[in-house]
């Protein structure tokens, strides 16, 4: 069986090189999230069937279904999904230019920033009641301007005759530190109440979001996920050191720039409406290189449906298995993702 | 400038900070040849071949590639005609000989357009000359170390240039894929006449598969020309600050280096030289 297939199309001014081993991986898993998706919004309080969640799909069902579907279930599904789409692919961008499989939204502190935000969102517009002076519905704001400050922070700080990967990941990991420190002491010095809804921020969950959320969210996730796409090949080629990627002519600067801002945008409006759910930025991609190999054309893709599998996934459990009791997804996207990735891992052990 | 040159340096300085590693320097390195850069640890050989590469800034002064200065090209442009292949390169995990030989191709390519019937044809032939083929779809952190540096050189190859640049390329190679390696790169240029400057730290080797030397002292080029004109006593000793005896290769007739110094040494009254 043939490994690769060429992809030309209009002479070779679009051509392609497709993993066919790749290229299945990716529909299996496309398969994977359609069924996740359909199971968690057929499960709850009131159980539907998936036959009967794919009617209401397509405009059928019947009224009590198209409403619970519609009004309750859809829209936190759909920006878990995002949500975790977001967060594998910006992970696997920020391990490819950094050069470094320990790299994480977490890591280098950009979540970290929208979770200072948010502490401080929290403790600033309360007033003595602890009921908020200003409307929820900005807080995810607050967190996506947390994030982008720690982002241009970060780059701003490592700069010095352009970014270098080294520096990148230590001055992350510098402010990182700082932020959750900065947390912490708000945290403790705010009241009980304040810090319990902190904490389940910063655990991350997606409960509580609308079509509104959703309104934002997808367009905003999957044009950043686009533009990862076609940065790919500049992934692929920072990858093997600035040297490298400076010897075959890429600007390496310029993109790097480009793709700490996309990873950063992709960080930003998962945090705003999901909090800042773990794990899945770091093991995703670890996840999908394993099933698809380095090239970060098939990794990108393969690692955010993996991604947001896991997330759509950890908030099912997190909101059936203790029903009527509501548990961060965050709680779960480690406990379910981790046994994979050590099973993964020792599978692949002697590859 | 004659046709005769494929790179050219005019008052080219290097420096780290303050401090200058290369000095006023005009070099010119001949077409179609192997030339290799020696001199000892820290005599910037290895900053001269990058700098060359454009992958260090110079202080002042320029280099020209093909009589054009390189700074004033576009990196593409540049990556067209020149490719540069460092020292101890790695590759991500799991990255397989194939789409590592293919980033080769990338001041080719445009995101649409990553894979034309040119870059197929560039890709396979690269895979050809260095012999990977078969190993095409294994991954670059499972092979031998021969094997990966070969691997690095194929994509290299692919880029299509005429002028390769390999700063110490045969590193932590035991013998075997040292000549290996040396004898890929002299088949190169033989046949496909590639201009190819190399920095080597085997004195030997340099002379057994260089048509040009360049010995690098104090700042400047100590010596330049034919391995059998330049490589002596005398020279060893500026540049190396080593006292020596220069034979004839018994296999190849190039100059033949045997360092004096301490050992176990059989012949009376030879092997440390005290004057």
């Amino acid at each position: 069986m043939k490994k690769y297939y060429n992809l030309r199309l209009l002479g070779d001014k679009i051509s392609f090189l497709v993993n066919r081993k790749a290229l299945i991986t990716f529909l299996l898993l496309a398969a994977a999230a359609a069924v996740v998706f359909v199971i968690s919004t057929g499960t709850g309080e009131m159980k539907i069937s998936p036959l009967k969640v794919v009617q209401v799909f397509f405009g059928g069902g019947s009224d009590m279904d198209r409403l619970i579907i519609q009004s309750f279930r859809l829209p936190r599904i759909i920006v878990a999904l995002m949500v975790g789409m977001a967060l594998a692919a910006a992970g696997g961008i920020l391990q490819g230019i950094i050069r470094n499989p320990l790299a994480s939204p977490d890591i280098i502190g950009i979540t970290g920033g929208a979770s200072v935000a948010v502490v401080g969102f929290l403790a600033f517009f309360s007033n003595k009641n602890n009921a908020l002076t200003v409307s929820i519905n900005w807080m995810p704001l607050a967190a996506f301007a947390g994030a982008a400050i720690l982002a241009f922070l970060v780059y701003f700080l490592a700069y010095k005759d352009g970014v270098s990967p080294i520096r990148l990941v230590l001055i992350g990991i510098g402010l990182a530190s700082l932020m959750k420190a900065l947390t912490t002491l708000m945290m403790v010095f705010g009241p009980i109440y304040q810090a319990s809804q902190a904490n389940i921020w910063i655990t991350g969950t997606v409960y509580g979001s609308n079509w509104d959320n959703v309104a934002i969210l997808v367009p905003w996730t999957l044009v950043f996920l686009v533009l990862a796409f076609i940065l790919a090949r500049n992934v692929n080629i920072q990858e093997l050191g600035d040297d490298i990627a400076m010897g075959v002519g890429s600007t390496v600067q310029k993109y790097r720039f480009l793709l700490l801002m996309v990873s950063t945008a992709l960080i930003g409006g998962a945090v705003a409406f999901g909090g800042g759910i773990g794990f899945v930025g770091l093991m995703a991609p670890h996840m999908a290189r394993r099933m698809v190999g380095s090239a970060f054309g098939a990794l990108l893709p393969a690692s955010a449906l993996i991604g947001g599998i896991l997330v759509m996934a950890a908030d099912l459990i997190g909101r059936t298995l203790f029903s009527p009791l509501e548990i961060p997804a965050g709680v779960f996207t480690a406990s379910i993702g981790a046994p994979y990735f050590i099973y993964l891992l020792f599978k692949t052990r002697n590859a | 400038m004659t046709a005769g040159q494929a790179i050219a340096t005019r008052d080219l300085t290097l420096s780290y900070g303050d401090t200058i590693i290369i000095n006023e320097l005009d070099l010119e390195i001949p077409k179609g040849e192997i030339t290799v850069f020696i001199g000892g640890n820290g005599c910037g050989k290895s900053t001269l071949l990058r700098s060359i590469a454009r992958l260090l800034k110079p202080k002042s002064g320029a280099v020209l590639l093909e009589g054009e200065a390189i700074a004033k090209l576009s990196t593409k442009d540049v990556a067209r005609k020149m490719a540069i292949l460092p020292q101890s390169p790695s590759a991500p995990e799991g990255l397989t000989v194939l789409q590592l030989v293919k980033q080769g191709r990338y001041p080719y390519q445009t995101w649409l357009k990553q894979w034309s019937t040119e870059d197929e044809l560039k890709v396979r032939n690269a895979l050809k000359a260095t012999g990977m083929e078969e190993l095409k779809d294994r991954t670059v952190d499972s092979l031998s170390g021969g094997q990966r540096q070969r691997a690095w050189i194929a994509m290299t190859l692919a880029q299509d240039t005429d002028t390769i640049l390999l700063d110490e390329p045969t590193t932590y190679l035991d013998m075997t894929h040292q000549i290996e390696i040396l004898d890929l790169l002299f088949e190169l240029n033989e046949k496909e006449k590639r201009t190819i400057v190399m920095v080597l730290h085997d004195l030997n080797l340099a002379c057994r598969y260089a048509h040009n030397i360049v010995a690098i002292k104090n700042q400047k080029v100590f010596a330049q020309g034919k391995p059998e004109h330049v490589i002596n006593c005398g020279l060893v000793k500026n540049v190396f600050g080593m006292e020596c005896e220069v034979t004839m290769d018994p296999l190849f007739g190039t100059p033949l280096c045997i360092p004096y110094g301490k050992g176990r040494c059989i012949l009376k009254g030879k092997g440390f030289k005290d004057d």
